[in-house]
């Protein structure tokens, strides 16, 4: 498909954006951050957006959602970047993948529902280690009569805290399965994680904990497909935080005046300026792309969300400390909102692999370098 | 929308066939550079016979300028069409059978500026490659400033009599004609007493010296104009408005410094890597692994750029700045291309004869020339942002 918004995305955007500024501007994710709430999103704007159709777009139209794939999914996050809004729309999409990847019609029925209306949030649990590695699985599962049980522990669960379920990846014998476990589940220990974005992270510790298997054959392509999926959508958020933060920092070069004129006429800030507008124009396409390859089941995708991701998450390191230091000291008050962007820009990059993890998984599985 | 699939599936169909049957083997897998490309001219010399046959077949159908109008010589094929044959062509590695300023810069400016007898005249002869185009532009003291250039163009009633310089005439010494930015009013402002003006280079009074490069290649001249008379016919568009079309010019002269660095023709670099240095070479040597997978990602990025730009273009929504981005961006990336794959060769990269030599030593020339990148930045800074001047 062409790297240019359809009639209906430039609408979905529209809408996004209206949405969005009215009921989630940013200061409201700053008063959210600040009254602690261990939930740390508005379960209520959640259903909101959910009237919208903005959670868990890419549900499958047989499977009772609006069908709209990875592209809808990823504009929708790249909004929710410029406002910062603070709701599980990452963890609904990624769930919403993996479910319409393994599970059973019956399964569909009891899950997908609640997820699109936002009633329910579904986490997806899959990293076991501080720096993303997906090939580490120590998390094992064993027969339990009809069911399961499963021992082992999960990190930077996103949106993990207080999530009605979770999806579990688990080795049993020798092949790698996803299991659904339940919030009431016995020998299952969820522990709130804080990180500097004040968004909602948990870890799980998993004591033989009864599971529902998703599916019954090797879930791994279902898993790598939801992580590429996740990652493009990351990169499609860092776009609008950094199209946000640079934005900002564009007019306040307008704006501030020192030497008695605006810093803006400074060449030297004029070229770092315009040498990130020419990166996000770059990084605007290949973000596109990544969600277009997902949507076409292109065999590319996987890397095109692994290019995505390492482009954005060096272009936002670039970029955000460009914004602070272009807005001299007020950059660095905790008051002034660029600070809150670079906060979330530095989680999402981390999450799913940052740009050092995508290159090098791009060097060596595809150039094979 | 489904029937205009059809006809360009149909369209495909031909194209390739027609390939197979008129491309001969030897215009294929021939590495694209400036040496191996037929630059037309009165004085043409074709690399051999097969690929002057290449070229005949391919000026015949007007595919030398696939998408210019039939009547000017073009093959008269839209955008689509002219993709197609792009990539049908890039299938089989077809070379370019023709390469030329007449094609990249003169004739889309000719074609959007020209009067009808100036595009009857001229368009033909650069799609068969006849007349062989120079650019000049530049001047001893009008660089990056390119508006405060002193050629002058005195007007003489039925001629205009031209004295002055340029500079950096890439292959003014081997070309047939120049489309040059004279000054015709040198009382107004600076970017109002300007115009666009076409000088045959064997007029009397115009010559072109060669200038070495650190490359060791005479790739351009400089050209000096003593008492040419030039006729008035020869003058584009309005007088004393030549910046509007040398400004026009030079976005298509952008675009395609900005698509054609972009790594895209012959062996990539990961190939290069393997083949120069092996996957155990580049174990040991983590950081300049780590620099080849760096360009690549940005090869990549660039090739979907290009992508985008053309589905922008049928969806007309081209954005005006693109031409300084890609030119700033691919510019660069193509610098980093050649030190890698200088790194890659080591001691066997230093000989000044090789490819790798050449093309290291040749890629820094793009980030100087059509604009520098510096320029392309203040474009950006002033036009896309709106930062005001200093
Ligand atoms: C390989 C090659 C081929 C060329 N072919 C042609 C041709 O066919 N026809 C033609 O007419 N010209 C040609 N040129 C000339 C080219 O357009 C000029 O070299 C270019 O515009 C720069 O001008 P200059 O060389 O005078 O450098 P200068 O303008 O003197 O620039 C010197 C340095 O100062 C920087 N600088 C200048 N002004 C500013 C500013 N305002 N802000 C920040 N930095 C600035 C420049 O970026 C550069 O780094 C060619 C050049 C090269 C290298």
């Amino acid at each position: 498909m062409a790297l240019v918004l359809t009639q209906d995305e430039v609408m979905l955007v529209d809408a996004a954006k209206g949405l969005l500024s009215r009921e989630a501007p940013l200061g409201m994710f700053r008063a959210l951050r600040d009254s602690g709430d261990p939930l740390a999103f508005d379960p209520a704007l959640h259903r909101r957006l959910a009237a919208s159709g903005f959670v868990a777009p890419n549900v499958a139209e047989a499977d009772g959602g609006l069908g709209l794939g990875a592209s809808a999914a990823g504009l929708i996050m790249e909004q929710a970047g410029h406002v910062l809004a603070a709701a599980p729309l990452l963890s609904a999409a990624m769930a919403a993948g993996l479910i319409g990847k393994t599970a059973s019609k019956a399964q569909k029925d009891t899950l997908l529902p609640s997820l699109i209306t936002g009633e329910t949030t579904i986490a997806a649990a899959l990293d076991e280690t501080a720096r993303h590695e997906p090939s580490v699985l120590a998390t094992k599962a064993t027969r339990n009569g009809e069911g399961w049980l499963l021992s082992g522990s999960k990190t930077a669960v996103i949106d993990g805290f207080g999530a009605s379920a979770w999806l579990i990846s688990a080795e049993f014998e020798g092949t790698i399965a996803l299991f659904l476990v339940e919030q009431a589940a016995a020998g299952l220990e969820v522990d709130k994680v804080d990180a500097v974005d004040s968004r909602n992270y948990a870890k799980l510790s998993l004591k033989g904990t009864p599971a529902m298997r998703l599916g019954d054959g090797d879930a791994g392509p279902a898993i790598t497909a939801a992580l590429d999926l996740g990652r493009a959508l990351l990169a499609a958020e860092l776009l609008g935080i950094c199209d946000e933060a640079f934005d900002r920092t564009v007019a306040y070069l307008k704006e501030r005046r020192q030497f008695d004129r605006v810093i803006g006429s400074f060449q030297a800030l004029q070229h770092r300026a315009a040498r990130l507008y020419a990166r996000l124009d770059l990084a605007r396409g290949v973000v596109l792309a990544a969600l277009r390859a997902i949507d076409a089941d292109d065999p590319e995708a996987t890397w095109l969300a692994s290019l995505s991701k390492s482009v954005m998450t060096k272009l936002s390191r670039d970029l955000l400390v460009e914004a602070v230091q272009m807005h001299g000291g007020i950059g660095v008050t905790d008051a002034f909102d660029i600070g809150l962007f670079v906060k979330r820009g530095r989680a999402a990059g981390e999450l799913l692999g940052d740009d050092y993890f995508h290159t090098e998984r791009l060097a060596r599985d595809y150039w094979r370098l | 929308m489904a029937s205009h699939d059809d006809d360009l599936s149909g369209f495909r169909e031909e194209v390739r066939q027609w390939l197979e049957q008129n491309c001969p083997p030897s215009a294929r897998n021939v590495p694209q550079n400036a040496d191996n490309s037929f630059w037309g001219g009165r004085n043409a010399v074709h690399g051999n016979e097969d690929r002057k046959l290449w070229f005949e077949r391919m000026a015949q159908r007007g595919w030398t300028v696939p998408s210019w109008p039939q009547r000017y010589g073009g093959g008269g094929l839209d955008a689509s069409q002219a993709r197609i044959l792009a990539e049908e062509m890039r299938r089989i590695d077809a070379v370019n059978p023709l390469q030329s300023l007449g094609i990249m810069m003169l004739g889309p400016a000719l074609l959007e500026f020209g009067s009808e007898e100036q595009k009857l005249e001229h368009l033909p002869k650069i799609a068969r490659g006849e007349i062989r185009w120079a650019q000049g532009y530049s001047e001893p003291g009008a660089g990056s400033d390119l508006a405060s250039l002193q050629t002058r163009a005195e007007d003489c009633g039925d001629h205009f009599l031209v004295n002055g310089q340029k500079i950096w005439t890439t292959y003014g010494h081997k070309c047939d004609m120049i489309f040059t930015l004279v000054r015709t009013d040198p009382q107004a402002p600076k970017h109002q007493g300007i115009s666009f003006l076409l000088i045959d280079m064997a007029d009397p009074g115009v010559e072109a010296r060669p200038i070495r490069q650190l490359s060791g290649n005479e790739n351009f001249s400089e050209t000096f104009f003593t008492d040419v008379r030039v006729p008035k016919a020869n003058l584009v568009g309005v007088i004393n408005r030549g910046w509007d079309v040398a400004k026009y010019l030079l976005t298509f002269e952008r675009t395609t410094m900005g698509s054609s660095g972009s790594g895209a023709q012959g062996e990539g670099l990961d190939q290069a890597a393997l083949r120069l240095f092996g996957r155990e070479g580049l174990a040991r040597e983590p950081g300049l692994r780590q620099e080849i997978a760096e360009v690549l990602i940005g090869t990549w990025s660039a090739r979907i750029a290009g992508q985008r730009l053309f589905d922008q273009g049928k969806a007309g929504a081209i954005s005006p700045f693109s031409p300084s981005v890609l030119k700033l961006l691919a510019t660069e990336l193509d610098t980093r291309r050649t030190r890698a794959m200088m790194a890659l060769g080591g001691f066997d990269h230093l000989d000044p004869g090789g490819s790798a030599a050449y093309k290291w030593l040749d890629a820094p020339t793009n980030c100087i020339a059509g604009g520098s990148n510096e320029i392309q930045l203040n474009i950006l800074s002033k036009r896309a942002l709106g930062l005001p001047e200093a």
